[in-house]
């Protein structure tokens, strides 16, 4: 009886704690500057297998470059990526998505006029191995593969709640749905490692609830690891395991939401200081 | 009395029945994963025996209460009549009552075993765990989300089928003495009724009676096993269960799962019900959608739309009655189904509609008109949970718009000198449970039920409902205020969501409005008219206008009627936020609570009658996951025109 006296919240966090693992993913003093602009200074930090880690800083603080060095498209001048015990850093980001990380986009980069089930196959392509001819006449093996990919497809609708937009084209959708079919494309990669570029942005609150719901269950349910870059700390702070904070490109923080919480640099990047 | 087979007396004997007759018919589809699931008959009997033996292994006896949590699903159904073969009670709760009102069923029945849909559930249930001490078992459907939840009452559907599976295959003999020793006089299943006063009461209902009712509105509407309907209302409430469990395992149809809450529209068109049932509301909003769309539609569509809608309203009722209809209008009609009234009917998703009721509460007479001029057979029917739904129902070819139509066989009517209904039936409920002092006043020793509705049998025998009978009211003057007559003449227009008139010794009548956001939404962007929420959008000058259009137009049909004319609604306000069954102001089946809704807005009703232009008002909220907030606003109060009584005659 005594457990159910615990909130659900501590109870959840009490089991994830005790499943997440080794790092999986390790950023290595990395450095990218654009010309005289520097975006990322030496930046060091890890992800452990299964956690939710986030990167969060005031606007230009480098969140969105560090995702993207992550990712591969960008190349950083120095520091390396390590990922499942191999280093690199000038992985394409078409290499990454095979080696299993997966992204949304701040700002949605979907296909506008294709309906919410066409935009999530798109997620299936680097699964997919019948040749271009076969799956345009749809016939034999490429009939097949595609009924795996649709139960697969079909298994992340139910999964998001957006059985009713099946075959609604994406651009008719409000913001806050076309955000959900962003992460169910990065999903249908089945990916071990997610990167989630402001999945909350622009929302509202009932829309952020939903969002962290759903982060939380493909966390819980699939065990993937989720590296997120939010610029609301409230959120973050509920959700994450482990936090990093960088401003100026430059890393001032890093722990656990309430050791962040703490910490003065932080705190000053935030809400300023008084001269 | 309908004559009900003694090997056939019980809901798992049915089921037994089907599945030996047609064990490859559907029985039941649910849409998942995009694709519709078919279980048969013999699929059905199958999951219901395991699930039975399952149930009995972890120590659910007759004469228990099993609670049903969840959306139309399948599973939960099979619950219900593995219950019922251990001569278990099937209990079904509201999936979207907050946690605290589910301790109370769950007390009063001494509930030990609960199976539910999903997390959402789970985590209700634990919640009040500490406050129902009886609670021993959950079992949940969907183990999504409930990986890590250690308790120790809760179990996975499939172990529970697993653990049935298993002793079935050791004993098979046991479930079919349970099975054989229940009786048509046995507890079928308990409706908690939706509380319109005071705390719910239970209403413990006989297999027998519910049987006889179902089988009694089968005959005369002559179902047979290739209907189809579709599950999509609270199975908590009689009137989804009786179609989506006591009348398919009478008669053999078939019901459909939707996939979700919001795809039932596209489902149903997918599906084509034969077979369909409806509270006013449904029909409500789906007209609301209709002429929203007519509204943004291109100006030749618009001008056939008008065209031939005007046509359907003349001639198309008496054409589904098999009145005389002239030649030249016939062939017209023709024409408007090809061109509208199909492609109407296909887009609500009733082009196979044999049969649709509606139920629960009055029904426009317009709204009711346009269903049947496009050729879609509405009936009404009239009854209760109490009465196991089906008390009367409109024949075919006999249909008024404002009436429920005559008795069903068996069941008897009379009324009392206040016009109280009072009805006794084969179908009436055994008792409210735990609670013989309800019991009493609802029923009395020549087993009449009281009803509590208002009303008078026409001449044609068919029976008319006015309203509550502790709702008719006077005015000061003596002027008959019925109330529900005017909210529902309001509702009708498709800005009006719901209305709730004030009157009774009163001098004059008052209405809260409350607005369709959708539509009025509609209406303002097509005006470029800015709001920045609901709040704001109801309070507009522009609204205002729009709604005492509305409520004159109602004041212009009242003064046509000599005994209500005086009763025109003189002062209006638009309320701030939407009534909600979550802050008490609606049932779970959607009915207004008037007493309620005037004590907690006791300041609006006070400004209605003092003329106050305006008037500040503070209401408590309470948001889906249970937290309450608050909202003010200042509410405007405005006159509408009063129109004298059209005949010359006035009422005394």
């Amino acid at each position: 009886m005594q457990e159910s006296e615990l909130p659900e919240g501590r109870l959840r966090e009490a089991a994830r704690s005790s499943r997440i693992g080794a790092p999986i993913l390790a950023v290595e003093g990395v450095s990218l500057s654009f010309g005289g602009v520097r975006a990322l200074a030496d930046v060091s930090f890890d992800v452990r297998e299964h956690e939710i880690r986030a990167i969060i800083g005031p606007n230009g603080a480098g969140k969105s470059s560090m995702l993207n060095v992550i990712n591969g498209v960008y190349h950083p001048q120095q520091g390396t990526i390590r990922y499942l015990g191999r280093t690199h850093h000038d992985m394409d980001s078409h290499e990454v998505a095979q080696s299993g990380i997966a992204r949304t986009f701040q700002n949605l980069a979907l296909f506008k006029g294709m309906t919410v089930l066409e935009n999530i196959m798109t997620g299936r392509t680097l699964k997919m191995r019948s040749s271009l001819l076969l799956q345009a006449l749809r016939i034999g093996p490429a009939l097949r593969e595609e009924i795996e990919h649709r139960t697969v497809v079909e298994n992340i609708i139910d999964f998001l709640e957006i059985q009713a937009y099946r075959k609604t084209p994406v651009g008719r959708l409000p913001y806050g749905l076309q955000k959900r079919v962003d992460l169910a494309r990065a999903l249908a990669m089945e990916p071990r490692v997610l990167l989630l570029d402001e999945p909350m942005a622009g929302m509202n609150v009932e829309e952020k609830q939903d969002m962290c719901r759903f982060i939380l269950d493909v966390n819980d349910q699939f065990g993937t690891t989720i590296v997120l870059i939010e610029h609301d700390m409230s959120v973050v702070m509920d959700i994450s395991d482990r936090v990093v904070v960088l401003d100026y490109g430059k890393k001032i923080g890093d722990g656990t939401p309430d050791e962040v919480r703490a910490n003065q640099a932080v705190i000053e990047a935030y809400l300023g200081v008084s001269h | 009395m309908s004559e009900i087979n003694s090997d056939r007396d019980t809901f798992p004997k049915l089921l037994e029945h089907h599945a030996k007759v047609r064990g490859d018919r559907p029985a039941l589809r649910e849409k998942d994963l995009g694709i519709w699931q078919t279980w048969t008959w013999r699929d059905y009997a199958d999951e219901v025996r395991a699930l039975a033996c399952g149930l009995a292994g972890q120590g659910f006896k007759r004469g228990d209460h099993l609670a049903v949590v969840g959306d139309n699903r399948p599973r939960l159904y099979a619950a219900m009549c593995a219950a019922q073969c251990l001569g278990g009670i099937a209990t079904p709760l509201y999936q979207d009552a907050v946690a605290a009102e589910m301790a109370f069923p769950i007390q009063n029945a001494e509930i030990e075993h609960a199976l539910v849909e999903d997390q959402e559930q789970v985590d209700k249930l634990l919640e009040i765990l500490p406050k129902c001490p009886t609670l021993k078992h959950i079992y949940y459907d969907d183990p999504r989300g409930l990986r890590h939840y250690g308790q120790r009452e809760l179990m996975g559907y499939e172990k529970l089928l697993e653990i049935g599976r298993e002793s079935l295959r050791r004993d098979a003999a046991f479930l079919e003495t349970e099975i054989a020793k229940g009786a048509g006089g046995d507890t079928a299943a308990m409706f908690f009724t939706s509380g319109t006063t005071g705390t719910p009461k239970g209403v413990v209902l006989t297999h027998a009676a519910l049987i006889d009712r179902a089988k009694a509105a089968a005959e005369m509407e002559h179902l047979t096993d290739t209907d189809v309907v579709l599950a999509y209302l609270p199975p908590a409430w009689i009137g989804q269960n009786i179609f989506s469990y006591a009348q398919p395992l009478v008669s053999g149809y078939s019901i459909c799962c939707p996939e979700s809450a919001e795809t039932v529209m596209s489902d149903m068109r997918e599906i084509g019900p034969t077979y369909y049932f409806g509270p006013p509301r449904v029909f409500e909003a789906l007209l609301t959608q209709v002429t929203i769309r007519m509204e943004d539609a291109s100006r030749a569509k618009r001008w056939l739309y008008r065209r031939f809608m005007d046509l359907a309203q003349r001639v198309g009722g008496a054409l589904l009655d098999g009145k005389p209809v002239g030649a030249v209008d016939r062939l017209l009609y023709r024409v408007g189904d090809l061109l509208l009234y199909g492609p109407l009917r296909n887009v609500l998703g009733m082009s196979r509609v044999r049969i649709a009721y509606t139920a629960g509460e009055a029904i426009g007479p317009d709204l009711f008109r346009f269903y049947r001029s496009i050729g879609i057979n509405l009936k009404q029917l009239y009854g209760s949970t109490e009465t196991s739904v089906f008390v009367c129902i409109q024949p075919d070819g006999q249909v008024k718009a404002d009436t429920v139509g005559p008795a069903v066989k068996g069941v008897e009517l009379r009324f009392t000198p206040e016009r109280e209904l009072l009805i006794r039936s084969p179908g009436l409920f055994k008792e409210y449970y735990k609670n013989p002092q309800a019991t009493m006043e609802a029923k009395d020793p020549q087993g009449w039920f009281h009803t509590g509705d208002a009303g008078f049998v026409d001449a044609d025998g068919h029976l008319k409902i006015i309203d509550r009978v502790k709702d008719v009211g006077r005015l000061s003057d003596g002027t008959l205020f019925a109330p529900k007559y005017l909210e529902n003449k309001l509702k009708f227009f498709p800005y009006i969501k719901e209305a709730v008139a004030f009157g009774h010794s009163r001098d004059r009548v008052c209405a809260f409005i409350n607005m369709d956001m959708e539509a009025v939404g509609n209406w303002a962007e097509k005006r470029n008219l800015p709001y920045a929420g609901y709040v704001d959008l109801a309070s507009r000058d522009e609204v205002y206008d729009l709604i005492r259009e509305c409520v004159e137009k109602v004041n212009a049909d009242l003064s046509a009627e000599p005994e209500l004319a005086g009763s025109q609604i003189q002062r209006f306000l638009v309320l701030h936020k939407e009534l909600d069954p979550d802050d008490g102001e609606l049932t779970r089946t959607r009915k207004v609570r008037r007493g309620h809704i005037a004590d907690r807005y006791a300041s609006l009703v006070d400004a209605l009658y003092a003329g106050a232009a305006t008037v500040h008002v503070e209401a408590q909220v309470r948001y889906e996951d249970g937290r309450t907030g608050t909202v003010s606003a200042d509410v405007k109060v405005r006159d509408a025109k009063v129109f004298p009584p059209a005949a010359v005659r006035k009422a005394a």
